[in-house]
């Protein structure tokens, strides 16, 4: 086809109203880096944007009509980013803001699931302004601060002035409960380097992973400066009400911080037999589609000399060679599910049992 | 042999029609471009989103970026006609004595011809809109159906349902069906006097063109590698039956369709640009234009039956003289 371009890179924007979404964003406008940005907001904020491309657009969620639940896209992003490319010299980039209460899952989707909005344009990362001061409070009345936090690529930890040293420590232990992936980053006026929220290929498999120094390192990464979780890792699984059984649940913390009902299940495993593999996860993410946010993962397969990357939101997975494995680098598959009601014990079975021999 | 007599514009064409005997070329980026002895643009909207050739009035309805409908009339008068704030208009169409309706978000408007306006809150966005042939009823494609009103009088809508999201709407031209684009790959319909459901679906791609043929017998579309064109001649419409394929094509989609006005032959352009004729009844091929930069977006016959005008994604628009 003669029209193809390049695809725009689009970083979305998630935090309550308060978290610093706004001063971040008016950040990203007017710092000095040579680009121009097209922004969609769900409505127009009491503090203004200053950009000549605003749009704005109601949030329209679309169950697509396949059976499935968790195929939800946003029908007004299509369309705006339709409107949008139309006219593509305009802008080098997207960025999508959403309100508090928006659900980052079909934000996500419609760039993997609609196939003009994917053909035009590239999912870069997933933000969450996370205000220090309130998100306990966020997490006891709502779902929808944990479900931006699960879905996060970058949380940007704001407003750390208002709290004291042992709240922040808190509030940290917290996100990094609900999303051990996700890069944290603590600032006050959401002072964060920009580089670090935009152009990260967080969704970009050739990159995803080598973003994350400590990606599903947890045993590693205590010596970055503010992970001081160790405590909330392998005990206190105080949720009893479940009827599954969770015996040796040793990866899971849904656990012993309150509110919190995102889990992430982390799978460490050899070689995997890629006859075994494949199916495995097919399957797992047909079955626990609704279940999963997002999972991401490095695959070590038998008999192949390079690094097999993973990523998917519900049950949209992604794979793809990344590149050779290095000399002395461990052959090693990691495995990473961040979700609600999964069983973290059967995952971890049937992961190992994919192993080749 | 046909032969063209290109425009190479810069920009994504929106919309290409005739008004008057003259091509018009509506550009994204709000110029209207035309070729009436010699190249002449005037400009309508900051930002172009939506079009809507109101036949019966000769002119192009547009709607935009800057919240505003424009019409164009032959002879370069581009006029506001209405304005809704600072969103998006999405999508416009005209119908009956002079009505028109635009929509914004979850509100669709009527405009008559006095300039009286009419608004219609929606529970969700109005994505669609398109008048009925007959009398004054205008349908709005929606989330999970339909919905039809009848501006010129009070009363409650009607509602036609079906799961999914419907994106484009339109009426057969003797009002008797409704058929909706939707998300999906896939065109739904509905028969009017009984509800009675018609779904038409395996389309590869989404459908983003469709043109009904003389006196609404078929129904042409693109988002497949061929033109598919559905019979609607009898009273069930296509139930049962299969549709045509016509101008199939390994390597190409069809990105848009235009029936002739007076006899079963199809313009269906494809994403490499090129055009062809094709007819109904042997499926035989003429070539209209070679592949070139962009899609084609848009397409009209002349009213003499001579030429099509065409605009593409890139801007390489024209005009395509058969008589030659």
């Amino acid at each position: 086809m003669s029209d193809a371009q390049t695809q725009i890179p689009v970083t979305v924007l998630t935090g309550y109203l308060g978290a610093g979404k706004t001063t971040l964003l008016n950040r990203i406008l007017s710092e000095n880096h040579g680009k121009r940005y097209a922004v969609i907001v769900n409505e127009f904020g009491e503090i203004g944007i200053d950009n000549e491309l605003i749009v704005e657009s109601d949030e329209e969620i679309y169950e697509m009509n396949n059976g499935c639940v968790c195929c939800t896209v946003r029908g007004d992003l299509i369309r705006v980013v339709e409107g949008l490319m139309r006219r593509p010299g305009r802008f080098d980039a997207i960025v999508v803001e959403t309100t508090g209460l928006a659900d980052p899952v079909p934000v996500a989707q419609t760039f993997f699931m609609d196939d003009d909005v994917r053909s035009k344009t590239k999912l870069d990362a997933v933000v969450a302004l996370v205000d220090a001061k309130h998100l306990p409070l966020r997490l006891k009345d709502s779902r929808e601060a944990e479900d931006q936090i699960a879905f996060a690529d970058v949380v940007v930890l704001n407003k750390t002035d208002l709290v004291t040293p042992e709240e922040l420590a808190k509030v940290e232990a917290t996100i990094r409960a609900i999303n051990p992936a996700a890069r944290i980053h603590r600032t006050t006026r959401a002072g964060v380097a920009l580089s670090e929220v935009l152009d990260r290929g967080a969704f970009d498999l050739a990159r995803a992973l080598e973003n994350d120094p400590h990606f599903l390192d947890e045993h590693d990464h205590h010596d970055h400066d503010h992970h001081d979780h160790d405590g909330h890792d392998h005990h206190h699984h105080d949720h009893d009400g479940h009827d599954h059984d969770h015996e040796g649940h040793h990866h899971a913390h849904p656990s012993d911080i309150h509110d919190v009902t995102v889990q992430s299940v982390s799978l460490r495993g050899g070689e995997m037999d890629p006859k075994k593999f494949f199916p495995w996860i097919e399957k797992v993410t047909q079955m626990e589609g609704p279940n999963i946010l997002r999972l991401k993962g490095i695959i070590a397969l038998k008999g192949d000399d390079e690094r097999y990357v993973i990523q998917g939101v519900h049950m949209i997975i992604e794979g793809d060679h990344q590149r050779a494995w290095k000399d002395g680098e461990k052959h090693e598959s990691r495995l990473v599910f961040i979700g609600r009601e999964l069983d973290a014990e059967r995952l971890k079975k049937s992961f190992e049992a994919c192993q080749a021999a | 042999m046909p032969t063209v007599a290109p425009l190479d514009l810069e920009g994504h064409c929106i919309t290409a029609v005739f008004l008057g005997d003259v091509p018009h070329f509506a550009l994204a980026d709000g110029a209207i471009h035309r070729l009436d002895h010699g190249h002449k643009t005037v400009q309508a909207n900051d930002g172009l989103l939506a079009a809507f050739h109101d036949v019966a009035n000769d002119r192009l309805i547009t709607g935009g970026e800057d919240g505003k409908v424009f019409a164009i009339t032959a002879g370069g008068n581009a006029g506001e006609l209405a304005s809704a704030g600072k969103k998006w208009i999405t999508s416009v169409a005209a119908g009956p004595q002079g009505a028109i309706a635009f929509a914004s978000g979850k509100t669709a408007y009527v405009r008559f011809a006095d300039g009286k306006t009419k608004e219609f809150a929606h529970p969700r966005s109005v994505e669609g809109l398109a008048f009925s042939p007959k009398g004054m009823r205008f349908g709005v494609a929606r989330y999970n159906g339909a919905t039809l009103h009848f501006p010129a009088a009070e009363g409650k809508p009607v509602e036609l349902e079906w799961a999914g999201a419907h994106t484009g709407i339109t009426f057969s031209p003797d009002g008797a069906f409704l058929v909706t684009t939707m998300q999906e790959n896939a065109l739904h319909g509905w028969k009017l006097a009984d509800g009675k459901h018609m779904r038409m679906s395996g389309y590869p791609g989404k459908v983003k063109s469709l043109s009904w043929s003389v006196k609404g017998k078929w129904l042409a579309s693109s988002g497949a590698p061929a033109a598919i064109v559905w019979p609607f001649s009898s009273k069930d419409g296509p139930m049962g039956k299969a549709p045509l394929e016509l101008g199939t094509r390994g390597n190409a989609m069809v990105t848009a369709v235009a029936c002739h006005p007076s006899q079963d032959v199809v313009a269906i352009g494809y994403d490499d640009g090129m055009v062809m004729a094709v007819r109904f009844a042997d499926a035989k091929e003429v070539l209209l234009r070679r592949p070139g930069k962009g899609a084609i977006t848009a397409m009209m016959w002349d009213k003499q039956e001579r030429r099509v005008v065409f605009g593409s994604a890139a801007g390489d628009c024209g005009v395509i003289d058969i008589s030659a």
